[in-house]
């Protein structure tokens, strides 16, 4: 164990005999408490000798570990690279065991590092194709899967894991509620603060109430309701389905005859699709009232004429259009959450990984859900 | 207590939960001993070894390690004894991220003045030691279960610690395997006299490891029997102890 290894507790000495020999005598503790001291001040000097051969005596030595091991598989790393002779002397019965345990005579080279696989850059490319197909393939299976049990539930609604789906609306929507809440609000004042600098100016501060409805109901509030989920919840579910893969759990359900697919994946997703829609209206409501405490305090509108200017910029479509792209939104996170989860290998820190992956993948394809559905209202 | 006793238990009372599992235990282990604690599944076996490294913390009661008090947070020393001592987990416990040599090597480049390059190659003689050669740069989940065992007794053995606690090193292995470690333990014990506590179910590596054996009962929530565990399997009048070592289901 290392401790203060004072230079009482050793001595290494260096003596040029005939036919340019050098002698190495160590004395002492030659352990885990001195080894690295021993190094630091025998390797410079074995660097300046000129020598044919290197003998070390041992005869000195009174405590010996691998730690000492190692010092000598240094001597001799040096003296095999300068194609110097090697020899040990006077060891004792204590030092032949340990030398005998720690394959002393099979270590030819000492500089070994942890080497990590090298790869070229085709090489790196071509994986990386490969593992994109798999993976490609394994969201292609999984989503089928997913439908197929979902068909199942449809013919024998009792396959579902009813209590499980309960618990899960709960962890994604009652218990985020509170955050979507806050966020929103805040959006909303934000918005209706910044909006209200400029329409002052024109004696528009009315459309404040227009442009946080608007933009809330149909855009925002989808998303960054979308965004909240995904970084609580899709995260959550990739990180427990991960946990239950590296610890044989969904071996162990595969194995009793259950479908890891309906056992976990369903219930979060149709969990998702459920609250989500619930969430995406309350996030609507508490932006609004964002927006609505700027427009009653800085822009002095009553709050009937913020509300009623509100209703009359809204139409159910646009409640229909962001409640319908929140459950796309609600069912892509789910799916995306439980894949990361059930594609990880490995140990603990793989499950990090599936858990940031699902959060970056998630945000990435609500975005691009949003375009595809801002394409088609373009066009409606 | 000597000078020789480097870990005394003195009146030990632990919870597991809210249940009491060890009510008032007291024993001691030699310098350079093999002493193993034995019991049925639920006795206390792995809360004692717990509470032995300063793990837990007893309700009351002290341990003492190279007479630094560890069943106390409060004591400065207790982070200079556990320094002294290697732990093999029931679950191995090897960083999943971390390949095999700096599983080996992270506590080696935190505590000596070694450079890391010289680290890496010692890491590689502890891997050697364990049979390990070859296995350096395999990730935990890339080797089975046994190799498992060894990867974490080389981690264990990284600092040459003047004890060593292994839980269950041989639990799950095959027989040719598990008397592989067990031939290691005695020889490392034997070369650099390393104290060791080894809790086992395994009654061949309780004959052919352990010098001095406590074993513990559920129902008495501590020690029913200490001492030679050849001894005590052909004297030993407690109907408990006669049926762990006779295989008895009752």
């Amino acid at each position: 164990m290392p401790s203060a290894d004072s230079a009482e507790n050793y001595q290494v000495k260096l003596t040029a005999k005939e036919r340019n020999q050098l002698l190495i005598r160590l004395k002492g503790r030659v352990d885990v408490t001195t080894a690295a001291s021993i190094l630091k001040e025998l390797l410079p000097r074995l660097d300046q000798t000129d020598t044919t051969s290197i003998i070390v005596d041992l005869s000195k030595i009174i405590d010996f570990d691998d730690y000492g091991a190692l010092v000598l598989l240094q001597i001799k790393a040096k003296a095999t690279a300068s194609k110097i002779k090697f020899k040990l002397q006077h060891t004792n019965a204590q030092i032949e065991q340990i030398l005998n345990l720690v394959h002393f005579e099979e270590h030819q080279n000492c500089a070994l590092t942890p080497v990590k696989k090298q790869s070229n850059i085709f090489m790196r490319l071509g994986d990386a194709t490969i593992k994109q197909a798999f993976t490609i393939r394994y969201m292609i299976s999984f989503l089928g899967s997913a439908m197929i049990c979902f068909g199942n539930i449809l013919i024998k609604p009792r396959t579902l894991r009813f209590n499980d789906t309960i618990v899960q609306m709960q962890k994604t929507g009652v218990d985020a509620l509170p955050i979507v809440a806050l966020i929103s609000f805040l959006m909303g004042f934000i918005m209706a603060f910044v909006s209200s600098l400029q329409l002052r100016q024109f004696g528009a501060s009315i459309y404040v109430a227009s442009i946080v409805a608007l933009a809330m109901v149909s855009e925002l509030g989808p998303i960054m309701t979308a965004i909240i989920v995904a970084g609580r919840s899709g995260s959550a579910y990739a990180a427990e389905i991960g946990t239950m893969r590296i610890s044989d759990e969904i071996d162990a359900l595969f194995a009793m005859g259950f479908s890891p697919t309906l056992f976990l994946a369903i219930p979060r997703i149709l969990a998702a699709m459920i609250v989500m829609p619930v969430l995406v209206l309350c996030s609507d409501l508490f932006a609004i009232l964002g927006g609505l405490l700027i427009s009653v305090s800085m822009l002095d509108l009553s709050i009937n004429t913020y509300f009623n200017q509100t209703l009359n910029s809204l139409d159910l479509i646009e409640f229909t259009w962001g409640g319908s792209k929140s459950i796309v939104f609600a069912a892509v996170i789910a799916w995306v959450g439980c894949l990361r989860g059930f594609q990880v290998r490995g140990g603990a820190a793989q499950v990090g990984n599936a858990a940031t992956s699902a959060v970056v993948s998630s945000i990435f394809l609500i975005i691009l859900i949003d375009s595809i559905f801002a394409v088609i209202r373009s066009y409606w | 207590m000597t000078d020789q006793h480097v870990i005394v238990v003195e009146n030990l009372v632990a919870q597991f939960g809210n249940d009491l599992i060890l009510d008032g235990v007291s024993f001691y282990v030699s310098k350079g001993e093999i002493l193993g604690i034995l019991g049925g599944s639920g006795c206390g076996k792995t809360t004692l070894m717990r509470h032995m490294v300063g793990l837990n913390l007893p309700i009351s009661g002290r341990v003492l390690i190279e007479n630094i008090e560890v069943s106390n947070n409060d004591n400065i020393d207790q982070r200079k004894a556990m320094r002294r001592i290697g732990i093999l987990f029931q679950s191995s416990a090897l960083f999943g991220s971390m390949t095999l040599s700096e599983n080996v090597a992270l506590a080696i480049l935190e505590y000596t003045d070694l450079p890391s390059h010289m680290v890496y190659h010692l890491a590689r003689i502890k891997l050697c030691m364990v049979g390990l050669k070859g296995y350096e740069n395999h990730l935990p989940s890339e080797i089975s279960g046994g190799m498992k065992k060894r990867a974490a007794l080389a981690r264990a053995l990284a600092l040459n610690p003047a004890i060593l606690f292994l839980d269950e090193p041989t639990a799950g292995l095959d027989p040719i395997t598990a008397a592989g470690i067990d031939d290691l333990i005695l020889y490392i014990n034997r070369t650099t006299g390393t104290t060791m506590v080894i809790i086992t179910h395994e009654l061949d590596s309780i004959l052919t490891v352990t010098q001095r054996i406590i074993m513990l009962d559920k129902h008495a929530k501590g020690i029913i029997a200490e001492g030679n565990p050849v001894d005590l399997k052909k004297n030993c009048t407690n109907p408990t102890v006669r049926n762990f070592f006779n295989r008895n289901a009752r």
